[in-house]
């Protein structure tokens, strides 16, 4: 709710994410306000409510402060509720052409390695094609898969599968 | 005999400092041949060589699971040659067979090593050699050894003169992990680096001939094969596209790398003939097809595609057509490898929510699981076949299993100093003396 209210104070700075947000609002939880994973942001702006005024991917309040993508086992496809993530995101490089970022697929550490690798590009290419969708250009988004080579959190659990099995995205 | 303590000094440091791998039998055959291998007698002056050539002799045999070593407490005598062996003296203790050996100074830096194996029962000398060495062949020289009394006594051929790559992963001084890319001796010793990396290194390959090896690794946040000298740590960047470059395969003859590229959109299995960098795709559809292995005839490749929906081990020609799928059972097998006759795969299969390491028989299409862990991967044959070497995980550590290919001998293999140890790639035969070449 909190997230739906900031956007619409800011509909003009943030005009492209009202779609998301409209269609997504019920998912989208203000706990994905604040990425602990990403480190650093600052939530005092959001909390104040008021607009946003620096770069919007340090908006804490924006989808855009969002940089990890998490996936079902085996699967690639993009989760209901990180659409919105991503969508928000494919916007943003759309309405900033020389942005670039890159999208790097991570898989967990069950099955064989190069196969995770293949699972991994999928999984980056799936949030590529999405945010290509939204009007993101091919050369914006560089693509990189480290399979289970890189993993979030160490452990041998659904707990630690979970948090690895990710695309994330490094501007 | 001052530069030979200086020598033993620098090997014993140089260990520790790369963290050597130790052995260990986790499970034996039952009915393994009691062997007894006697210290070697040293006839030149001084504190002669410095390693303990029966010792590692009768290492490498329990390690087989095939032999039982005799402790050298436990021996009446300590023979060094056929005129002093009173076989009564091992026959009371059971023994079936029985090692002696001598050394001898061998002009200003060399040893000459003279062994003979004995049958207790027959009364009778199997065979013996008189090997020429140096003090930094002496560890070579007892594989030799090890590898002619398993081959006289079992009739098959020993593998342990051969070598292991790995790859390693320790803390660095910032915390983040170090990847290495390690060669050892079969018995763990010795461990030389390959390359060293704070990025990902992958899928270690040795080419046929031993003297060099393939391998993925990442550098500035792309993957790119190369294929580097073991010997003389020359290197080159065989494939670096856009995309995934994985899974480097050698074909029997050493010309051509089989190899993974997304570079037309998604993973597909390529043909690189090294020496003209012409490039061949063998592969053709929208699934995942990766993880190419060629069969020692040179005819076939096997892969993992999930072109069925999950993974599953698929057969093309060599020289390209139709693929046909070879696994059906479970949902998930992948990472297939030919064994040495080319009769069967070893593969990574899903057991219920395990991944375990499988045998597969390509007649019959039968598959046995022959590892007993919950995360194994990367099975590696043998040369001789006997053996396939895994990584496991134990205690959240990744670290190197072996199991003998009936599944009845199990051997762990432990990194000293913390690290974790994945990826195994068992050497071919044919390795030349490194230190001496």
């Amino acid at each position: 709710m909190t997230l739906c209210k900031l956007k619409t104070l800011a509909v003009f700075a943030l005009s492209l994410t009202i779609a998301g947000c409209s269609g997504m609002g019920g998912k989208t939880g203000t706990g994905e306000a604040a990425d602990v994973r990403d480190g650093g942001t600052s939530t005092s702006a959001a909390s104040a409510g008021g607009e946003w005024l620096g770069n919007p991917l340090d908006n804490p309040g924006s989808p855009l402060s969002t940089r990890i993508i998490y996936f079902d086992y085996d699967e690639s496809r993009i989760r209901e509720d990180h659409l919105d993530v991503v969508i928000a995101h494919g916007e943003y490089l759309a309405s900033n052409p020389s942005v670039t970022i890159t999208v790097e697929g991570h898989a967990d550490e069950r099955g064989s390695r190069e196969y995770n690798i293949a699972l991994g590009e999928r999984r980056a290419n799936s949030v590529r094609n999405l945010m290509m969708a939204q009007g993101a250009a091919d050369n914006q988004i560089h693509t990189v898969s480290y399979g289970e080579e890189r993993p979030l959190m160490m452990g041998d659990d659904d707990a630690a599968w979970s948090q690895n099995r990710r695309a994330e995205l490094l501007y | 005999m001052r530069y030979i303590l200086v020598f033993f000094i620098t090997v014993v440091w140089h260990f520790q400092a790369m963290a050597a791998l130790t052995i260990e039998i986790t499970e034996g055959v039952e009915g393994a041949l009691p062997i007894a291998v006697v210290p070697f007698g040293w006839e030149g002056t001084g504190a002669g060589p410095g390693e303990d050539i029966a010792q590692i002799v009768s290492n490498d045999l329990s390690r087989s699971g095939r032999f039982k070593s005799l402790p050298v407490d436990d021996m009446l005598a300590r023979p060094h040659s056929d005129a002093e062996v009173e076989f009564r003296d091992w026959k009371v203790l059971g023994m079936e067979n029985l090692v002696v050996g001598r050394i001898q100074p061998n002009g200003s830096d060399g040893y000459m090593v003279r062994f003979q194996l004995f049958d207790i029962f027959k009364g009778a000398l199997l065979t013996g050699y008189s090997i020429p060495t140096t003090e930094g062949n002496l560890r070579a020289t007892a594989h030799r050894i090890a590898d002619i009394v398993y081959e006289t006594l079992t009739g098959e051929k020993g593998a342990f003169s051969t070598r292991i790559a790995y790859v390693e992963s320790l803390p660095g001084a910032d915390g983040k992990p170090r990847v290495t890319l390690r060669v050892a001796d079969a018995d763990g010793y010795a461990p030389q680096t390959i390359v060293d990396s704070p990025d990902p290194l992958m899928s270690p390959a040795w080419s046929p001939d031993g003297l060099r090896l393939a391998y993925v690794s990442f550098v500035r946040g792309r993957p790119a094969i190369y294929v580097q000298e073991v010997f003389t740590g020359q290197r080159q960047q065989v494939a670096a596209y856009a995309g995934i470059n994985g899974a480097p395969a050698w074909s029997p003859d050493g010309r051509q790398l089989a190899l993974t590229l997304s570079k037309d959109g998604n993973p597909e299995i390529y043909v690189l003939n090294l020496a003209t960098k012409a490039l061949r795709r063998l592969t053709d559809h929208y699934a995942i097809d990766t993880e190419p292995s060629w069969s020692p005839d040179g005819r076939n490749i096997v892969f993992t595609s999930d072109r069925g929906g999950k993974p599953q081990i698929y057969r093309v020609s060599s020289s390209g057509g139709r693929a046909e799928r070879l696994t059906f059972e479970g949902s998930y097998n992948a990472r297939a490898s030919y064994s040495p006759n080319g009769k069967f795969l070893t593969l990574v299969t899903r057991q219920g929510s395990k991944f375990r390491i499988g045998t597969f028989q390509l007649g019959s299409g039968r598959l046995q699981v022959v590892s007993d862990g919950a995360l194994d991967e990367s099975p590696s044959f043998a040369p001789n076949g006997n053996m396939i070497i895994y990584a496991t995980k134990t205690g959240g550590r990744s670290e190197l299993a072996a199991v003998s290919v009936d599944g009845r001998v199990r051997q762990r293999l432990t990194l000293q100093g913390g690290g974790e140890v994945r990826e195994p790639a068992w050497s071919p035969y044919t390795i030349p003396n490194r230190r001496n070449p």
